[in-house]
């Protein structure tokens, strides 16, 4: 998973396009055997490897490798987003940062937050998706609307929720109507609640995703199997834990993996709830949020960039420890070939 | 939450093969998740059809009467127009990138054999952890030395780069699951490796192609961050932009925001209910031989 490493090669699938040319022919005129047809061959597949890969790899490169390591470089000077950055401040920015308390609280936020979605919708999710993997009429509808959380844009979810929580919003009236008025709460703005409102609204809105992999997962499971262990006798539950939540393994430690990610790189949904200066004091203010309203808004790029580094590295070990010791066996097509 | 109940309900459904109709705890427990799936959703869409004062005085309330204003208002403001035409421009187009390159690299990564194929992949997949939050800022910059901020080209392209490794890492095992004897056999047929990509290998990845299209759409349509950092121009807003700067301009005019935002939902759940079964299927690897 080493970015560095991977970007040597790259070159190798792109130089030989010219001298290909004179190859291109050769192979199809059944040629004796031997070197100058193999010769051929070769060019001809670098030629094939470099006309395919490359914009790719171009439009890869450009666009997300690049501007990472240009934010290593921004990190190390303080600049304020005009001109060339000349005010290197070397590992300052950095000793900001893990300085500042309000970092320290954010780092914590997103703890809660990458533990909280694995623990609630990791189990919901596969529940879910076992009960709606059976031969139940109107499936593929019920399917459907379970994925509508998932499809609708995070702006979208932010607006509505926020709305509803509010003080005078619908979720307060609508205990205080079923005659549990007594826990009417300030759901955004309380820091004790406002957490585990956001939760609520993280889990109501990625569980679909959830759902939808695992389902896939489910599907990749031969029916056989379970049949044959019905046959010898084995429960419903027992065969749920024996055969089919191994088997689907593979798929939920992916979905683990890209929960893990996601919740550490959370935005949109605190960003548009909250606000960012609101967010800090509420207690559910993310390491992005943090970003944005350090670097950006306030116009210290370098800064912002240096946050933008410490959160990449955060990540990265936190995904390259998953790796080695979790996903290893099954990086290359858990999500399409659970079963296998 | 649900571990005893399905228990015992499929235990009845199960050994028969033909369409049952099941338990009815499952459709309970189904409707119950069914019904927090959608209850905020129904809120936005209703509350559109309500006026400020029916919200004010019953937040969870029922439109009564049933408004129209506020979503002919939304529908006949030039605005909801530019911003749906914007969202769908930036969205198409970063779906033909992704697949299209995405597939191309792809059938390299799936079924050439060569030096450095490994940290090829290698280099595809790290880029699941080169989230564009992290890259945002140069990212910005990188846009605006390109002479490419306000312009839709802006946010297309960037999307495309970060829409790749989860199509590569979607569709590499998928064409790898084609079997050689096909290719073998379309060889022996006279078709190149290339000709064997386009009429082989396009049609028999399509469930993962459309899967790989439909998350880079939905993502596309619903992004929100990279637009607010590339797009500062009104009239170049996409959707997610213009609700925000909606929402706050009309900030006291709750009911017409709910109209607005419902109206902005529509486009990517009609997509995503055309396609929905694609998407499982795609993701279950659906070329079995």
């Amino acid at each position: 998973m080493s970015s560095l490493q991977g970007a040597a090669p790259v070159t190798d699938g792109q130089p030989p396009q010219v001298p290909a040319k004179a190859g291109e022919d050769a192979p199809r005129a059944s040629s004796p055997a031997g070197r100058p047809r193999r010769r051929a061959t070769d060019w001809r597949k670098r030629l094939e490897i470099g006309i395919l890969s490359g914009p790719a790899i171009i439009v890869f490169v450009a666009f997300v490798i690049f501007p990472v390591f240009l934010a290593a470089y921004y990190g190390f000077f303080r600049w304020k987003g005009f001109g060339a950055p000349t005010d290197f401040v070397g590992l300052g920015n950095y000793k900001v940062i893990f300085a500042d308390s309000a970092f320290h609280d954010v780092l914590v936020h997103n703890a809660i937050i990458v533990v909280l979605s694995l623990v609630i919708q990791g189990p919901i999710a596969v529940a879910v998706a076992l009960l709606l993997n059976q031969k139940i009429r109107g499936r593929s509808l019920i399917r459907v609307l379970i994925f509508v959380p998932y499809v609708i844009a995070e702006v979208i979810v932010a607006t509505g929720w926020s709305l509803m929580l509010q003080t005078n919003g619908a979720v307060n009236d609508l205990l205080q109507a079923v005659g549990l008025g007594a826990f009417r709460a300030d759901w955004l703005a309380d820091p004790k609640i406002a957490i585990w409102s956001l939760m609520v609204i993280i889990s109501w809105k990625y569980i679909g995703f959830a759902v939808i992999l695992f389902l896939a997962g489910l599907q990749g499971i031969p029916e056989e199997l379970s049949e044959a262990a019905a046959i010898d006798g084995a429960s419903y539950w027992q065969i749920q834990r024996r055969i089919t939540l191994p088997l689907l393994g593979p798929t939920i430690r992916i979905w683990a993996f890209l929960s893990i990610i996601g919740s550490l790189q959370l935005f949109d949904l605190v960003y548009i709830i909250w606000g960012q200066y609101v967010a800090s004091t509420a207690g559910t203010s993310t390491m992005a949020t943090y970003m944005v309203a350090n670097g950006r808004t306030s116009g210290n790029y370098g800064y912002g960039n240096a946050v933008a580094v410490v959160m990449f590295l955060i990540s990265l070990v936190i995904a390259l420890i998953y790796q080695r010791f979790v996903l290893r066996r099954d990086m290359a097509g858990a999500v399409t070939q659970g079963a296998k | 939450m649900s571990a005893t109940t399905i228990d015992r309900a499929p235990r009845l459904a199960r050994p028969n093969r033909r369409q049952e109709w099941g338990s009815p705890l499952t459709y309970f427990i189904a409707l119950l998740f069914i019904a927090v799936c959608l209850a905020p959703v129904l809120y936005i869409v209703l509350g559109g059809f309500r006026s400020n004062s029916q919200i004010t005085t019953s937040p969870a309330g029922l439109p009564s009467p049933w408004l129209f204003d506020n979503y002919l208002n939304v529908l006949a403001s030039s605005t909801f127009w530019v911003e749906l035409g914007n969202s769908a421009i930036a969205a198409i187009a970063t779906t033909i990138g992704v697949v299209v390159l995405g597939l191309m690299v792809s059938f390299v990564l799936a079924r050439y054999h060569f030096r450095g194929r490994g940290a090829m992949y290698s280099l595809f997949a790290a880029g699941l952890m080169f989230p564009m939050t992290v890259a945002i800022t140069p990212l910005y910059i990188l846009v605006k030395d390109l002479g490419l901020t306000n312009s839709l080209a802006g946010v297309i392209l960037p999307q495309i780069g970060f829409g790749l490794p989860v199509t590569v890492i979607i569709l590499v095992p998928f064409l790898k699951a084609i079997p050689d004897e096909i290719e073998e056999a379309a060889a022996i047929d006279g078709a190149s490796r290339l000709g064997f990509f386009i009429r082989m290998v396009v049609p028999l990845s399509l469930p993962g192609v459309v899967t790989t299209g439909i998350l880079a759409f939905v993502a596309s349509w619903n992004s929100y961050l990279l637009p607010l950092f590339i797009l500062n121009d009104p009239s170049t807003f996409t959707l997610p932009l213009g609700v925000q700067a909606f929402a706050s301009q009309y900030s006291v005019d709750t009911a017409k925001v709910l109209a607005f935002t419902s109206l902005a939902m529509i486009p990517a759940l009609l997509f995503f209910t055309l396609f929905e079964r694609r998407i499982v299927g795609g993701l279950t690897g659906a070329v079995k031989g």
